[in-house]
């Protein structure tokens, strides 16, 4: 794959960085966009994680780049999108994030948005309450973010997910994945309106 | 209702997988069967993935009681036929040393992956560094010979894990993956090749002559005795002191001295354990030279400093050890300024200055706060430095 003698540089790179505090599932959500991108739709592409050594806790962070060429920078400090599901992470990744790119934050954390344009929605409550299990909030927020940006398509990232969950999980999976999709097409949709977005299809 | 299509992969060879997982899955492709380890981060993907999957090839995974016993353990396995393997972090590496040099003076193919993780002792656990170059080469004692090699992309965990078997096997030597943090635990899509696709180098099971016949060293013209596995019939005498072509200690000065040479010398004097890769080097002025997840990072800076007009290419060592010398010697001899970044203090840069022996100026570029380099800080001081900016000896980030 590489090592040709010659270094082709992408023209379209997308990143996306899952940040929170260990245990939130973020290198699952991170694992899943990237399979689902480089395996299902052919696509160049990376995930790399930073987290500390404890197994609970501390902030972690997981980033995923898709490209159409080979990726050489394995950390690009700026950022596409953003999925953020606790404060400090928040806090300390904003900067990171480029002048059009998404923000996602989990409202059931994070309290403060550091701007006016971030998609909000509490995505551990959400689960908590209405799937009965806050622990697929990752894979909630992961549909939710494809709803909105689009960087994948939403088969490749179904299939993926049926591919690599454990059987007995499949089920309450899909459920988030489908509450993701709904909420953040409605998120959108709410979002083209107030900014006075007339559809032409009509 | 029909029951909706899930996607199918674009094609089904498409695995996407750690590099770790993908040392594993390319070990088990060059065939081995024994896997003698103790886990620790950064590593610890490699044994889980042999645990997993060992036993379903009717292998074996052992997780010994530390280290020593790890690589104390593959030794054994090898000598009876196995192709075995370790994977280990830098405090682990550092237990293995004394049974390294066992298996290098019995000359017992084996392959130990170091993902290298900041140290010294128990260190940065989670974070990336390149530290344990130096430990790779001369961490046991007494002189040896040493395979290391050092893949930088998920791609070439598996490609490179397939050559440290081979070339094993071929030598009759221990094989060190050098991998890092970074390339370790970093997610790609790989392409497994079907078997046969890539050559796999196999234990010979019987020699062709009388078992009372069989030495299990051959001092000739660097060449090596096939290593009968024990329980074939072939008996032989196996010791760390040093022995005679029939595995006896010795400490007559001639075998004493043919022993060191035939070791030395069979790694020396192969034509098949350079790998490098050259990169805009044809009309450079100025040359990075790097290895592992530093050169994968660096192919970016020098997509930037080209664009800024600065004639900087790169050669990126596969093999760090035993050095490149011809190769190294080339770039110095072609280039004004050398850039070695690393993620330590400076330990390749030395053996680069010694091949260089004062004809273009080395310029160590270092980082060991357990971060990577960034492609565009590496950029811009190679562009000052170009322009006349930047004077200084040495570029700390």
């Amino acid at each position: 794959m590489y090592g040709n003698g010659t270094i082709v540089h992408g023209t379209h790179m997308q990143v996306v960085r899952f940040a929170g505090s260990g245990g939130q599932g973020l290198m699952t959500s991170g694992r899943i966009l990237a399979l689902a991108a480089g395996v299902y739709e052919g696509a160049v592409v990376l995930q790399t994680q930073s987290y500390g050594p404890e197994a609970r806790g501390g902030a972690a962070r997981s980033q995923v780049c898709i490209s159409d060429a080979p990726i050489n920078n394995l950390n690009p400090s700026r950022i596409d999108v953003l999925v953020s599901l606790n404060q400090s992470s928040c806090d300390k990744y904003f900067g990171d994030l480029k002048e059009d790119g998404t923000l996602i934050i989990d409202s059931s954390y994070v309290n403060e948005l550091p701007t006016d344009n971030g998609y909000s929605f509490p995505f551990t409550f959400y689960c908590r309450d209405k799937l009965g299990n806050p622990v697929v909030a990752n894979i909630m927020a992961l549909a939710y973010m494809v709803a909105v940006t689009e960087v994948i398509s939403r088969d490749a990232l179904e299939a993926a997910v049926t591919n690599n969950v454990p059987q007995r999980f499949i089920k309450l999976n899909l459920k988030a994945l489908e509450a993701g999709f709904r909420e953040g097409e409605s998120a959108k949709a709410e979002r083209r309106r107030q900014s006075g977005f007339i559809d032409t299809q009509i | 209702m029909a029951k909706k299509q899930t996607l199918k992969p674009k094609d089904p060879r498409l695995h996407f997988t750690s590099g770790n997982e993908a040392v594993g899955l390319g070990a088990l492709y060059a065939g081995c069967n024994f896997f003698g380890g103790y886990p620790i981060t950064p590593s610890t993907e490699v044994a889980e993935l042999m645990a997993r999957e060992l036993p379903k090839r009717g292998g074996t995974f052992i997780q010994m009681e530390d280290e020593i016993a790890s690589m104390a353990s593959i030794i054994g396995a090898s000598l009876a036929g196995a192709k075995s393997m370790t994977a280990t972090s830098g405090p682990g590496f550092s237990l293995m040393q004394e049974n390294l040099g066992f298996a290098c003076i019995t000359e017992v193919p084996c392959v130990i992956a170091n993902v290298m993780r900041g140290g010294p002792s128990t260190g940065l656990p989670t974070k990336v560094s390149q530290a344990d170059v130096m430990q790779a080469r001369w961490g046991t004692h007494g002189d040896h010979p040493i395979l290391v090699l050092s893949p930088d992309s998920v791609q070439e965990c598996f490609d490179l894990t397939v050559t440290a078997f081979n070339l094993s096997e071929k030598y009759r030597t221990p094989v060190i993956l050098l991998s890092d943090e970074t390339i370790g635990h970093m997610h790609e899509v790989i392409r497994i090749p079907e078997p046969g696709d890539m050559p796999v180098i196999e234990r010979e099971a019987s020699a062709e002559i009388p078992a009372d016949w069989y030495k299990p060293y051959d001092y000739g013209v660097h060449s090596t005795a096939p290593l009968i596995p024990f329980g074939e019939g072939y008996r032989y005498h196996v010791t760390g002191l040093t022995h005679d072509e029939q595995g006896f200690p010795t400490g007559r000065p001639d075998e004493s001295r043919k022993m060191l040479e035939h070791l030395l010398g069979k790694i020396e004097h192969a034509k098949d354990v350079y790998h490098v890769e050259r990169l805009y080097l044809e009309d450079a002025d100025s040359a990075i030279i790097a290895y592992g997840c530093t050169a994968r990072v660096c192919k970016r800076t020098i997509y930037t400093v080209r664009h800024e007009g600065v004639k900087c290419g790169m050669l990126r060592l596969k093999t760090i050890w035993p050095l490149p010398v011809r190769e190294i010697d080339e770039v110095c001899e072609q280039n004004d300024v050398i850039f070695v970044p690393e993620l330590n203090s400076g330990q390749l840069m030395r053996a680069v200055k010694r091949v260089n022996r004062g004809r273009a100026t080395i310029v160590p570029i270092n980082r060991i706060d357990g971060q990577l380099f960034n492609p565009h800080d590496v950029a811009e001081m190679i562009i000052n430095r170009s322009h006349g900016i930047d004077e200084s000896d040495q570029l700390i980030i």
